[in-house]
């Protein structure tokens, strides 16, 4: 039953990430999926202090809010400031987890209950202790679930409402800004939606492999769809594999769940790219003939 | 219609951070007719064409659509961006980038109606790509590309057209089959600006000039612009081979093709 949970789970972190990691990837934007990921921990650390408790929906409000103040940072640098894209993305984000990392280590110390290294790495395995049990008895499943169930419908809401927007943002934004469309509210909702849904998934994968669940599969998609939407689904089909097969991998070789899942997925990121390859290289020769 | 003012820009300056792209820009545009904006490299004429569709923020001056501020027509004026400007191996059909021609700011949300499908249809069937409609961008050539951004234009249904470099890498076929597209929308009374590189094709392709170097060089009907002082003016140093072209020019009535003699 635990390891139905924490099937379960991941595979809906892994429809989150894939879903937006599809526009990150085809904005040339994944870093910024990387740089909000690590960059929303003041923002954790300091909601959390002030609620007091992980469950709170502060410590979303808290995160997002941090999030989106680093994509701010990121694109003030770059446009005002003049300085280069990647450089602007290593300012901003290091210096941001650098002030998480001093609030944890030292102002809140004893006050903040946050172990660096479940944010940086996450633990799959314990999302089991975190129970959602009513009438005494009755398991619902993990919290865990229920905070990923909660961020997937919020973000398939977005998407499917701002599919146009986001579309647009992603192939061509000068062209939104010249019909006349704020192209900013697009590029910050997403940004907002990114910094959900690192922030819900860093307690279970962690907000050094959150990145590989939002840019891996979109990429494999990337390599053998046509058309957006399929390109979306294909994306979260990959993510899904790579939760079960990276599941089953780390339980026979007795190895990180999460390292696993994401190895696999880059794995079959090459497959994928591999066989594509021989299969435009057996059309050509066809052709030839 | 015939007289209208189009697009009228006045005391324009725009700048990236350092020094002035344009300077002191300052012009008013006929409607109805077919408007070339050329100019050496680097002269500015990309500045100009996203300063007038609101992409940039100028440093002063400004910009007027039909006497109205740009955000009162959006809906009057239509963009084609170079391009190169896109990624082309995005997931997209010719149909899905024709169709972000109907976008706009009101309409983002709801779903294409059957009258914004009919239009699409219609914009794809008049660039010749009615068989490609389905294919991804990626698998175009330069030419059909050119076309595609064409057609997500005319879907927009505007009355000001501008078109940034559509001529570029595409083949002498193309470029009249594209010419002829924009001839019949002027004849219908709208306006099209093209930023245009080829000097030997200026005299064919347009009726209407704007010579741009940073500064306004010249503007007016052909025959008052397209001359050699000016286009010295606005060539400078490069005068030996520009003067041939002029003369080439000049003494054929009609004009040798040459592609991409660069300037
Ligand atoms: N984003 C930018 N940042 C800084 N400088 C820029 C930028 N875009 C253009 N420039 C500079 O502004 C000047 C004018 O550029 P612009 O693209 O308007 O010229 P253009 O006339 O369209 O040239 P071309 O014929 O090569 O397309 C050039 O010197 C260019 O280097
Ligand atoms: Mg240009």
């Amino acid at each position: 039953m635990n390891d139905f949970w924490i099937i379960l789970t991941a595979s809906l972190v892994a429809i989150n990430a894939s879903v937006l990691g599809v526009f990150l990837v085809l904005r040339k934007m994944s870093m910024m999926g990387d740089a909000i990921s690590h960059a929303v921990l003041p923002g954790i650390v300091v909601a959390y202090y002030f609620s007091g408790d992980r469950t709170s929906p502060l410590m979303l409000l808290g995160a997002a809010l941090t999030g989106l103040i680093t994509a701010f940072l990121i694109d003030w640098l770059a446009k005002k400031v003049k300085i280069q894209g990647d450089a602007s993305i290593g300012i901003t984000y290091t210096l941001l987890f650098a002030v998480g990392m001093i609030m944890i280590s030292g102002w809140f110390k004893g006050n903040v209950d946050i172990d660096l290294d479940c944010v940086l790495y996450g633990d799959i395995a314990m999302i089991n202790l975190d129970k959602i049990i009513v009438d005494q008895n009755l398991y619902l499943g993990p919290r865990a679930f229920y905070v990923e169930l909660v961020a997937g419908l919020i973000i398939f809401l977005f998407v499917i409402l701002g599919f146009r927007g986001f579309k647009l943002l992603s192939f061509d934004e000068d062209y939104g800004l010249a019909l006349g469309i704020n192209m900013n509210f697009w590029h910050y909702l997403m940004m907002g939606l990114v910094s959900l849904v690192t922030v819900v998934s860093f307690e279970v994968v962690g907000a050094v492999l959150v990145i590989g669940f939002l840019i891996i599969p979109a990429a494999t998609a990337q390599l053998i769809t046509k058309r957006l939407i399929p390109m979306i689904f294909t994306a979260c089909g990959f993510g899904i594999i790579a939760v079960l097969v990276g599941f089953y991998l780390a339980n026979w070789m007795n190895v990180s769940i999460t390292g696993a899942m994401i190895a696999v997925s880059g794995i079959l990121f090459f497959k994928v790219m591999m066989i594509n390859a021989m299969v435009s290289r057996k059309k050509l020769r066809v052709k030839m003939h | 219609m015939k007289d209208q003012i189009s697009i009228e820009v006045h005391n324009l300056t725009v700048s990236y951070g350092a020094g002035p792209v344009l300077w002191d820009v300052d012009f008013e545009l006929p409607t109805g007719k077919i408007i070339g904006v050329i100019g050496p490299n680097g002269s500015g004429k990309t500045t100009l064409l996203k300063t007038i569709m609101g992409l940039l923020e100028p440093s002063s001056g400004y910009v007027k659509i039909q006497n109205k501020s740009l955000n009162e027509v959006r809906d009057k004026i239509a963009y084609v961006p170079q391009r190169t400007s896109v990624d082309w191996d995005f997931p997209a059909s010719v149909y899905d980038v024709v169709m972000m021609g109907r976008y706009g700011k009101r309409n983002l949300i709801r779903r294409p109606n059957n009258a914004d499908v009919e239009i699409v249809e219609q914009s794809i069937q008049k660039v010749g790509l009615s068989d490609f409609r389905d294919r991804q961008i990626s698998q175009l050539s330069g030419g059909q590309q050119q076309r595609v951004f064409i057609a997500r234009a005319l879907a927009q249904k505007a009355d000001i057209y501008l078109l940034d470099e559509p001529f570029a890498g595409v083949d002498a076929a193309t470029e009249s089959s594209i010419i002829s597209i924009l001839e019949e929308m002027r004849n219908e009374g709208k306006t099209v600006l093209i930023i245009h590189h080829d000097l030997q094709t200026v005299l064919e392709h347009f009726e209407y000039l704007v010579l741009l170097n940073t500064r306004l060089i010249a503007k007016g009907n052909l025959q008052e612009v397209f001359t050699k002082e000016n286009l010295s003016n606005a060539y400078g140093g490069q005068l030996t081979l520009l003067s041939k072209v002029v003369e080439i020019i000049k003494a054929t009535d009609f004009p040798i093709r040459e592609k991409d003699v660069d300037l």
